[in-house]
């Protein structure tokens, strides 16, 4: 928000009160809340705050998530608003029209939900569970590396190379994600490996 | 980007050139009305179409798309004829005053050394004259005409602005003015900033497009103080982490690399990796390489690194190519050479060039395994959506396994932002139905594939067996774990190698940053350019003090920057030899007799002496280089060449096509087309209410750009009879979508080498699933062909036809 | 160095706030009479700076946001405008032009955030028979109170900047509310609060004129010499204010009225209804000779002058 006011101007338009403390100061008492017919209901009151910084572009803008339930208490959250962090030096709290709408990207029809296969030839994708999928890639990495790994080159000099397999990373998972995401890629001997920076 | 995005209130001029940043990144973006606002800095857009950027610039000026190294050794040979040079920056801090070695040339678009069959150089020429004292030979006084400031002058020399005209469509007095307007910079109170992204890399010659800039910044002495610098807007929100990380073919993290086949061993692969100083006295860094490699290895494989082995060297995977980037990868698929394949939040089937062929190679994959928070079409490209995505479903014998993961807002941990801040992040929602993070699912396939090595054996397992896993919970390392990892820790107590007796770091504890770094496997890091983001002082990438001193724009205790927590790279550039800085105003650092200080973590030693030691304290020289040696694969200097389909013959060297050192493979040659068959010269960009193929499964950015279209000039939707909002159809010898019509006074015909050419743009947001309308975005037409130096595909310049149709066929 | 960029003071309270507007701040109430208010809130005022605003739809995604609204996902129509218009369902649109300046022969891409410009004098309210259905604040806000609207669409036709739309699902008239429920709590607009260049300001009306100053003084030393604020006296100023680098022109930016006043048909009405009362002249009757007056979005022509004329005439 760019609210520019001078002290005396913001103390005279806003008379923010936070009931209980700076309320009385100015004045006013619970009676004008219900009076306040025709305003909407603030709807940020008594929601969780999060911060976050958003995943689209490079300026990695503060945001503030609005939730509904804590998930530090164990909770379940559901995020009913997302807004600029306002003590974020970059951003200051303002947001271009992708990330002023972070809430329905979290929140789109399409978020995947469940792990699917989609069988050779087939048309449709089927649900299957978790283990039936991470056993599944497993023994297809450990089949098709055993097939074609490539232990040394003709010299006999050791190349630890796997070459029909390969993995595209993404960009925008964390640094920490990104390092794990190494260690488990590389450490099978994958070269094929690259992400979205490279287009 | 040298600089942050909250430097940029700094400046005095902002270019943008190779990039939209209002667009694209409209809060970065805002420090620059901000700098025009409260300090009269002037904004300049050169752009082929007239953007959001250029609709509050100061100055516009047109361009062809894939002229810019053309442009801007225009404006170099402008600064160079002019006199407006910052004299003392160069003669100091970049290496025009070093002599080239005898032998190396250039004529006709060419440089000695070239094998046309190889489609490479030779560039054994490409260096310096090395003195009897084993450094580089100088001339101070700039008299020797094969110095690097004659050698630049005379190859600048062709760029005057009648061919600038001739070959980027710019009118000369539209060149003229930016070029005035860039010169004013070259004095020591004044700064420019250069803007770049996408609109620069996504070009067979893009390394060399920026480079160029970084030449004129370097000429203007522009880098390495507030306000200036070469500013990367990166394109996604952790691609520069995920590249820091290493997360490329043939890196390691922190921009090491991995080992190629000539590279037999360990002492091998040291032997080219020494970095002697050509100069005397000169920091030359990267001579720290084994110790950040070591340190590497210690975080990847712990115990089973050892002296012994050369700390598990054999357990990198060595290249026989210079990378299997995705264009080869993809190229390899294609011949049916790969069999499974994993995409990790990507989206190559809109992503990458000539969708054609990516189907085709997708469809020849044995299994596909995506993870992604969202319903890519990548997953789904087996699946038919009528035109939008007609394949053939049961000939694809792709096992397609689409696992669920989380987003942002229910994850933790840093990304690095276009400033390199590393910025942490909380979890704040429950992610729905049975997604799960990235690092379960990581871990989980490492776990999975492990235990079937335990059980079954196999090639040479250790690398995966002796893997470091020491988590709490080893099925989902946290974030926190994985930061400290790569900060950094003691293996074993550290003693000061001074005074043994005296304990540096006890063993266990988080090293305070890489200097402590050791090459004889007593540390671990796992990315040393992070080292310091959680050290013993906690987590550093979770500060939140937004204070800034002086308001320099610095904001040095919000978050972490790397390396060192450092601001504004090659900082120490921002004082003049004496360690006094060039402008008062704009301090950054100084030396006060005895060391540095100031506002910014000094990028050199504390107690360098200024008039010693080089400001560039990574490169060899202590020097920039205005001349590359033999580091650009395409030469040391840029040269202009077209796109590999350009409207135009190349006006310079006629008989070249495209870069000459881009690597092109055989079937994508015969798809290049002639101006001839596709007149129309082409280029591809994001709108600002759109991210990628991402919004578009978000309801609210698909209300405010709802469906695919191209942008054509007025005089374009004249001569083919397109009216606004109407259908077109537009194809490339690769492929063909159909769009709605904007026509605009945005983008004008221009005027290259007597010959009228039309720009068609096309923007890229849309695709078979989400909430928006569906549509194709460029990559149905682009070329499969990349950068010389780093495989960025050619996105922003390419040929098409255009004609009116009707609306595509929908159930 | 000139001090860092105004932003907002603070992120918005999650706590129990109080509001800090009230019945008792109303200056205002469509087809009522009521009492002067007891204290006078400084007025407010949103900025708009056009030659800061780079289009990017941040103020209309933050408004969908803000508000909970559904625009339909449309179509290209050869134009950057999405969705076409404002709707019930979109309070603000950024609206393009593509203007090639005669003087320097350069092309300007004017963009201008269209929205409820907040009247010190408001068409819409004076044009409104149901009773409290539009009120406005004495800061300046306007708003309009759904329950008490009957979806007649005069606020439409009384507006000189044809705003306010009718929703076909409940046939209530909506239009952006300044963020009431914000700027109640001592928050700005949430589409001031997203606008990524500061091109959205939000604050008292004495502060935005002096903001306004400074930007028209940049503009001028970069050869806009015509720059200047748009304040327009004849809706008695509006609190939604815009910097323009053509303040001469006003109409190249999209049709932005040169000089915007409430049609005379409605000020004439107003008057009959203030001396004869709804219930004496019934809702029909008036209904029916305003509807008669007005043949679209209000512009105020010669014609529309007459009617107004003849309707004083036959009613007095």
């Amino acid at each position: 928000m760019n609210m520019e006011l001078s002290r005396r101007g913001f103390l005279k338009v806003a008379g923010v009160g936070v009931a209980g403390t700076s309320l009385g100061a100015f004045g006013f008492g619970d009676l004008e809340a219900a009076q306040a017919a025709a305003i909407r209901p603030f709807k940020l009151v008594n929601t969780m705050e999060t911060r976050n910084t958003c995943p689209y572009c490079s300026v990695a803008c503060g945001i503030i998530m609005y939730s509904k339930g804590d998930l530090r208490k164990g909770e379940n959250a559901e995020i009913v608003h997302i807004e600029g962090d306002a003590d974020h030096p970059t951003n200051r709290g303002t947001l271009c029209p992708k990330g002023a709408a972070l809430k329905d990207f979290v929140k789109a029809e399409t978020r995947l939900k469940y792990p699917m296969l989609r069988k050779p030839g087939s048309d449709k994708f089927e649900r299957i569970s978790w283990d039936q999928a991470l056993d599944r890639i497993a023994r297809l990495m450990k089949d098709d590396r055993d097939a074609n790994f490539i232990a040394a080159n003709n010299a006999g000099v050791p190349v630890n190379r796997w070459t029909t397999v390969g993995f595209l990373a993404a960009s925008a998972t964390t640094n920490e994600t990104a390092y794990l995401t190494y260690k488990v890629v590389r450490s099978t001997g994958i070269v094929a490996f690259d992400n979205q920076a490279r287009v | 980007m040298t600089n942050s995005w909250t430097d940029i209130r700094n400046t005095d001029l902002v270019v943008i050139m190779g990039g939209n940043a209002a667009e694209a990144h409209p809060c970065g973006f805002k420090w620059v009305t901000e700098a025009k606002a409260n300090r009269g800095a002037k904004l300049i857009v050169v752009d082929p179409r007239y953007t959001r950027s250029a609709s509050v610039s100061d100055f516009y000026a047109p361009i062809r798309q894939g002229t810019d190294i053309a442009f801007l050794l225009g404006v170099i040979n402008y600064c160079m004829l002019n006199d407006k040079v910052q004299w003392e920056y160069v003669k100091a801090f970049t290496n025009a005053t070093y002599v080239v070695k005898d032998g190396f040339a250039y004529q006709d678009g060419l440089f000695t050394g070239y094998d046309e069959n190889k489609r490479d150089y030779d560039r054994s020429t490409w260096d310096y004259q090395i003195g009897p004292d084993g450094f580089a030979v100088v001339d101070e006084t700039l008299q020797n005409p094969r110095c690097v400031w004659n050698m630049l002058k005379a190859h600048v020399a062709t760029y005057t602005p009648e061919m600038v005209e001739r070959i980027c469509g710019t009118p000369k007095d539209k060149f003229l003015k930016v070029a005035q307007m860039i010169a004013e910079c070259s004095t020591p109170t004044k700064t420019m900033t250069s803007m770049y992204a996408l609109g620069w890399t996504q070009h067979s010659k893009g390394s060399q497009n920026i480079r160029c800039m970084a030449m004129l910044q370097l000429i203007l002495g522009n880098i390495g103080v507030r306000g200036g610098g070469m500013n990367a807007l990166r394109g996604h929100s952790n691609i520069q982490g995920l590249t820091d990380v290493g997360l490329m073919s043939n890196l390691l993290p922190g921009y090491m690399n991995i080992p190629v086949e000539k590279e037999a061993d360990f002492a091998t692969y040291m032997s080219s990796r020494a970095f002697k100083p050509l100069r005397p006295n000169q920091t030359s860094y990267w001579q720290n390489y084994k110790k950040f490699f070591v340190s590497f290895q210690k975080a990847m494989w712990g115990d089973a690194a050892t002296a012994q082995n050369d700390f598990a060297y054999h357990y990198l995977p060595k290249l026989d190519v210079p990378a299997y980037d995705v264009l080869r990868t993809f190229e390899l698929m294609h011949q049916g050479k790969v069999n499974g394949y994993f995409c990790q939040g990507f989206n190559p089937l809109l992503a990458f060039p000539n969708r054609q062929k990516i189907t085709e190679s997708l469809s020849k994959l044995k299994w596909l395994v995506t993870m992604d928070p969202l319903d890519t079409e990548t997953s789904r490209f087996w699946e038919n959506h009528g035109v939008y995505n007609n394949v053939d479903t049961a000939s694809i014998k792709t096992e397609v396994i689409q696992l669920p993961s989380t987003c942002f807002a229910e994850d933790f941990g840093a990304l690095t932002n276009s400033g390199r801040w590393l910025q942490w992040h909380w979890a704040g929602g429950t992610p729905p139905g049975e997604a799960k993070r990235d690092n379960w699912i990581m871990a989980q396939i490492h776990r999975r594939l492990r235990a079937l090595y335990e059980k079954e054996g196999g090639p040479f397992p250790d690398p995966i067996l002796g893997l470091t896993w020491n988590y709490a919970d080893p099925d989902e390392p946290t974030a926190e774990e994985l930061a400290k990892e790569m900060n950094g820790y003691a293996v074993e107590t550290l003693y000061d190698p001074a005074d043994p007796s005296k304990v540096v770091l006890e063993k266990g504890k988080q090293v305070v940053n890489f200097s402590v770094l050791r090459d004889d496997g007593s540390t671990a890091c796992g990315c040393w350019i992070y080292s310091g983001c959680f050290n013993e002082a906690g987590n550093n990438m979770a500060r939140r003090d937004n204070s800034d001193p002086d308001d320099t724009g610095a904001y040095p205790n919000w978050t972490f920057a790397w390396p060192l927590n450092r601001r504004i790279l090659y900082n120490r550039a921002s004082a003049d030899v004496q360690g006094k800085p060039w402008d008062p105003t704009r301090k950054l650092i100084a030396w006060d007799g005895t060391k540095w200080s100031g506002y910014d973590v000094p990028d050199i030693a504390p107690n360098a002496k200024p008039d010693v030691v080089g400001p560039f304290i990574m490169n060899q020289e202590g020097t920039a280089r205005l001349f590359a040696r033999g580091l650009m694969r395409e030469g040391p200097f840029p040269v202009h060449y077209e796109p590999f389909e350009a409207p135009i013959a190349n006006v310079i060297a006629p008989k070249i096509r495209g870069n000459p050192a881009a690597r092109v493979f055989q079937d994508d040659l015969k798809q290049f087309a002639t101006s001839e068959e596709f007149p129309y010269a082409a280029t591809s960009y994001r709108l600002t209410e759109h991210f990628h193929y991402w919004t578009k499964h978000n309801r609210v950015n698909a209300v405010l750009q709802p469906e695919f279209f191209v942008e054509i000039s007025e005089q374009l939707a004249k001569e083919k009879g397109i009216t606004p909002g109407s259908w077109v159809r537009v194809w490339s010898k690769r492929g063909e979508v159909k769009a709605k019509a904007v026509v605009t006074k945005r983008i004008k015909p221009l005027m290259c080498d007597g010959k009228l050419v039309h720009v068609v743009g096309i923007p890229l947001h849309w695709g078979f699933m989400g909430a928006a309308r569906k549509g194709w975005g460029p990559n149905s037409l682009t070329p499969f062909v990349g950068d010389a130096n780093i495989e960025t595909p050619e996105y922003k310049a390419f040929l098409v036809n255009i004609e009116p149709t009707t609306g595509p066929v929908t159930s | 160095m000139e001090p860092s960029p105004h932003t907002a003071q603070s992120n918005p309270p999650v706590s129990n706030v109080v509001s800090n507007l009230s019945e008792r701040d109303l200056v205002r109430r469509s087809a009522s009479t009521i009492p002067p208010p007891a204290r006078q809130l400084e007025p407010v005022a949103k900025l708009i700076d056009v030659s800061k605003c780079i289009g990017c739809k941040a103020c209309q995604s933050a408004c969908i946001e803000w508000n909970d609204t559904s625009p339909a996902i449309e179509t290209n129509v050869g134009v950057y405008e999405n969705p076409h218009d404002l709707t019930p369902e979109m309070f603000t649109l950024m609206r393009f032009t593509e203007w090639d300046n005669p003087q320097t022969g350069n092309l300007e891409w004017l963009i201008r955030k269209d929205g409820c410009m907040h009247c010190e004098d408001p068409g819409c309210l004076k044009a409104c028979p149901a009773p409290g259905a539009i009120v406005q604040y004495s800061n300046g806000i306007v708003d309009f109170v759904h329950e008490n609207c009957i979806g007649c669409g005069y606020c439409v036709k009384g507006c000189p900047f044809d705003i306010p739309r009718i929703s076909k699902v409940d046939h209530k008239a909506y239009k952006c509310t300044l963020c009431s429920d914000r700027v109640a709590v001592g928050q700005g607009p949430a589409c001031a609060k997203a606008c990524p260049t500061h091109a959205i300001s939000f604050g008292t009306k004495e502060d935005m004129n002096k903001l306004a100053d400074s930007r028209i003084k940049d503009l001028k030393s970069r050869g806009y010499d015509n720059a200047g604020l748009y304040d327009p006296q004849g809706v008695g100023g509006t609190h939604v204010m815009y910097v323009l680098h053509h303040n001469d022109q006003p109409e190249i930016y999209a049709n932005l009225p040169r000089d915007p006043r409430i049609s005379p048909v409605v000020n004439a009405w107003k008057g009959m209804a203030k001396y004869v009362g709804f219930a004496a002249m019934g809702l029909a009757a008036a209904a029916g000779i305003l509807h008669s007056a007005f043949v679209g979005p209000n512009r105020v022509t010669r014609e529309d002058e007459e009617k107004a004329e003849n309707l004083v005439k036959d009613n007095a």
